[in-house]
């Protein structure tokens, strides 16, 4: 084991993925000696060389129009996609191209996608972004959003293994503030399965990637005040732990749905009908969802401080809940 | 292929005989140039000497320090009535186009009355009423939108033009082909101004294209394509007066290729360690402005008074706008959900 921050375990899973199997290569803007805009790839091309670390032309559309071209002959492309709001110039490439391969025609895409995404740096509408609703959407996509540094490391591995396009979303805050022990070597954590990072028997929360250390947050307040909220981290989107999501909430009867990204059409909207459909007769209370404002992201502190969730909200919410 | 093989044009300022300009103009145009430089200088050194525990400038600068001729040169081509698709280093450009300093450091400051209420900043900003489309993050992607103001100006009969520039790294982008072929295609009144300043971030110009001359694309979409020299300002305005003009007589559009190089980091937080120190060296020699400035006072008689009136008075007007700017309240929080 040891100390990593949330950026460097990735760059150490990425480099265990290079050392384990020769057909994983890393390209994208500024990937090489520059090690990319956040500097996760610093290193990578000294160690591995220009043929798996490379640098391309900027265009999105190219870059995932060629891993998915050289997975289907046999590689394992993992493509950084700049900023994740970015993908969108390459939107058709992966939701035509890359999500029905495998449905059309039984030929396996492994392909992971990394993209920095998430607000908080006061870096405005174009960088800020959680657009994973956009892609939870499309059937033959695979999406993970990891909220701590060994589950990043080991999330990655296992998405690097697997065969289906892969949209892994780093959460840009989390890269330099978040640091733990993670495991040296291979390192991996099971696509779809959730993980309880706080027990509690009065509230369920359930969320993913950065929030839930907004949820730990608010977790470790309520606690001062005698509420024992349970924090589920559903890890992985797609496939989506349901056994472990539905399990926490029978046992509170209570939930909270957390997300980052705004409220309209978001992951939290399928999530609560999910609860609704298969577990209507535990609730004790209607289900809470909580999201950013439905608004673009803004620049300013003050505006973005107001846009983003607030762990404030989510006490109020556990408070209202209990006393339903 | 190293950064040596960049081909490099020697300083010519391009005589302006084909489009007279007055001793005025002339020096109109020295004032946006330096206006541009001290402004962006200005901004540099907030960024880099701030209190980041409570920022004035949210955020970092893109500077268009060492390449503002093209941006000026360009924007001063157009009249009144034509429009403007800018990128993200065209701060030359927008103070042609109007901006103020004192709008400037607003948007900088994310202050409640900048241009964008302080939910953008930076080189984040647009104005409709002065004719200018607001600069959007994904590189290239003004050019079909571009199309479309042109296409609105023909349906109603109006006789303008719009000038859209980009990057060499924006030049990669599908989107941006797809609006060269288009306004080709429809023979659109715009101007597609293509900075090539070396640099995609750390990606050099070998790593992006094949191409010697990014103009050379032009002729694959049956448009009119021209590789000029980005640090002389009069060269810049006489080739995009020229296309100005072709456009506007219904002509079609073209893409102008300036070369330059980026004397600065991406953004205001970058050391650019990437870049060989002696391209840049070479490239200073030719800056734009020192350029101009020599021009006009060994031969267009203006004295080096008039130029040194010209930067005392630009001084004041950026101390000026910096006071003003940091004295306007910031946003409130519900400011966010007001509709515009
Ligand atoms: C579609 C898209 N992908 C990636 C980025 C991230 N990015 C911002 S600026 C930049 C390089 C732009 O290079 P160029 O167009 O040459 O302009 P320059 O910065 O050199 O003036 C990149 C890759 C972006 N803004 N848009």
């Amino acid at each position: 084991m040891s100390v990593m921050t949330y950026g460097e375990a990735i760059r150490d899973g990425l480099r265990q993925a290079m050392k384990a199997d020769e057909r994983v290569y890393i390209f994208g803007e500024d990937v090489g000696q520059f090690g990319g805009v956040y500097g996760i790839t610093k290193g990578l091309i000294n160690e591995f060389g220009e043929k798996r670390v490379r640098n391309t032309p900027l265009s999105e559309g190219a870059i995932i129009g060629e891993a998915i071209g050289a997975a289907i002959a046999g590689l394992r492309p993992v493509p950084e996609i700049q900023f994740s709001d970015f993908m969108t110039t390459a939107f058709s490439m992966v939701v035509d191209m890359a999500a029905p391969y495998r449905f059309r025609l039984g030929t396996k895409v492994p392909i992971v996608i990394r993209a920095p995404s998430g607000g908080g740096l006061r870096v405005g509408p174009y960088h800020s972004k959680c657009t994973e609703a956009w892609y939870f959407h499309v059937p033959g996509l695979k999406i993970v959003v990891p909220s701590t540094p060994s589950d990043a490391k080991g999330l990655l591995m296992s998405a690097i293994e697997d065969d289906d396009p892969v949209l892994f979303f780093e959460h840009k805050k989390l890269y330099y503030e978040i640091r733990e022990e993670v495991p040296e070597g291979i390192h991996r954590v099971p696509l779809g399965k959730a993980v309880v990072r706080r027990s509690g028997g009065h509230v369920t929360l359930i969320t993913y990637g950065a929030m839930v250390h907004l949820a730990l947050k608010a977790a470790g307040q309520l606690a001062t005040e005698g509420i024992e909220m349970e924090v589920v981290d559903l890890r992985t989107l797609v496939p989506l732990d349901e056994e472990t999501m539905l399990g926490s909430f029978r046992k509170t009867n209570r939930v909270i749905i957390l997300h980052e990204a705004p409220m309209r059409g978001g992951v939290g909207a399928e999530l609560e009908s999910l609860i609704c459909e298969k577990a209507f007769d535990a609730l004790a209370a209607p289900p809470v969802r909580i999201a950013a404002k439905m608004t673009p992201v803004p620049v300013s502190p003050i505006l973005e401080d107001f846009y983003l969730p607030s762990a404030q909200e989510v006490i109020d919410a556990a408070k209202r809940l209990v006393q339903y | 292929m190293g950064a040596s093989s960049i081909r490099t044009i020697s300083y010519e300022p391009a005589k302006e005989d084909v489009v007279p300009l007055t001793q005025n103009q002339l020096l109109e145009i020295y004032y946006y140039l330096l206006l541009t430089r001290t402004l962006e200088n200005k901004v540099e050194y907030i960024c880099k000497s701030q209190n980041l525990a409570a920022p004035l400038i949210i955020g970092k600068g893109y500077l268009s320090t060492g390449q503002e001729a093209i941006s000026v040169g360009a924007a001063y081509a157009l009249e009144e009535g034509d429009w403007l698709a800018p990128s993200h280093r065209d701060m030359g450009a927008h103070l042609v186009r109007g901006f103020t300093p004192k709008e400037i450091f607003l948007q900088y400051f994310c202050r409640a009355s900048s241009v964008t209420w302080g939910r953008d900043s930076n080189v984040h900003f647009g104005d409709v009423s002065k004719r200018i489309l607001g600069f959007a993050s994904h590189m290239g992607s003004l050019t079909p939108v571009a199309n479309g103001v042109a296409m609105a100006m023909r349906y109603r009969g109006e006789k303008n033009v719009v000038l859209s520039p980009f990057g060499d790294g924006a030049s990669s982008q599908g989107i941006v082909h797809e609006a060269l072929n288009y306004a080709a295609v429809n023979k659109l009144a715009v101007v597609f101004v293509l900075n090539n300043n070396h640099y995609a971030i750390s990606t050099p110009i070998e790593q992006q294209t094949m191409v010697e001359s990014l103009s050379l694309r032009a002729a694959g979409y049956g448009m009119v394509g021209k590789t000029i020299d980005g640090n002389s300002v009069l060269e810049v305005y006489k080739t995009v007066k020229e296309a100005v003009d072709r456009a506007r007589r219904g002509e079609g559009p073209s893409l102008i290729e300036c070369k330059t190089m980026r004397m600065g980091g991406h953004g205001t937080h970058d050391a650019m360690t990437y870049i060989p120190k002696n391209l840049l060296e070479n490239w200073k020699r030719r800056d734009p402005i020192v350029g101009y400035e020599r021009y006009l006072v060994e031969e267009k008689g203006i004295s080096h008074d008039q130029t040194e009136s010209v930067a005392r008075r630009i001084e004041g007007e950026i101390e000026e706008a910096l006071e003003f700017a940091r004295s306007q309240p910031l946003p409130k929080a519900e400011d966010l959900l007001r509709e515009r």
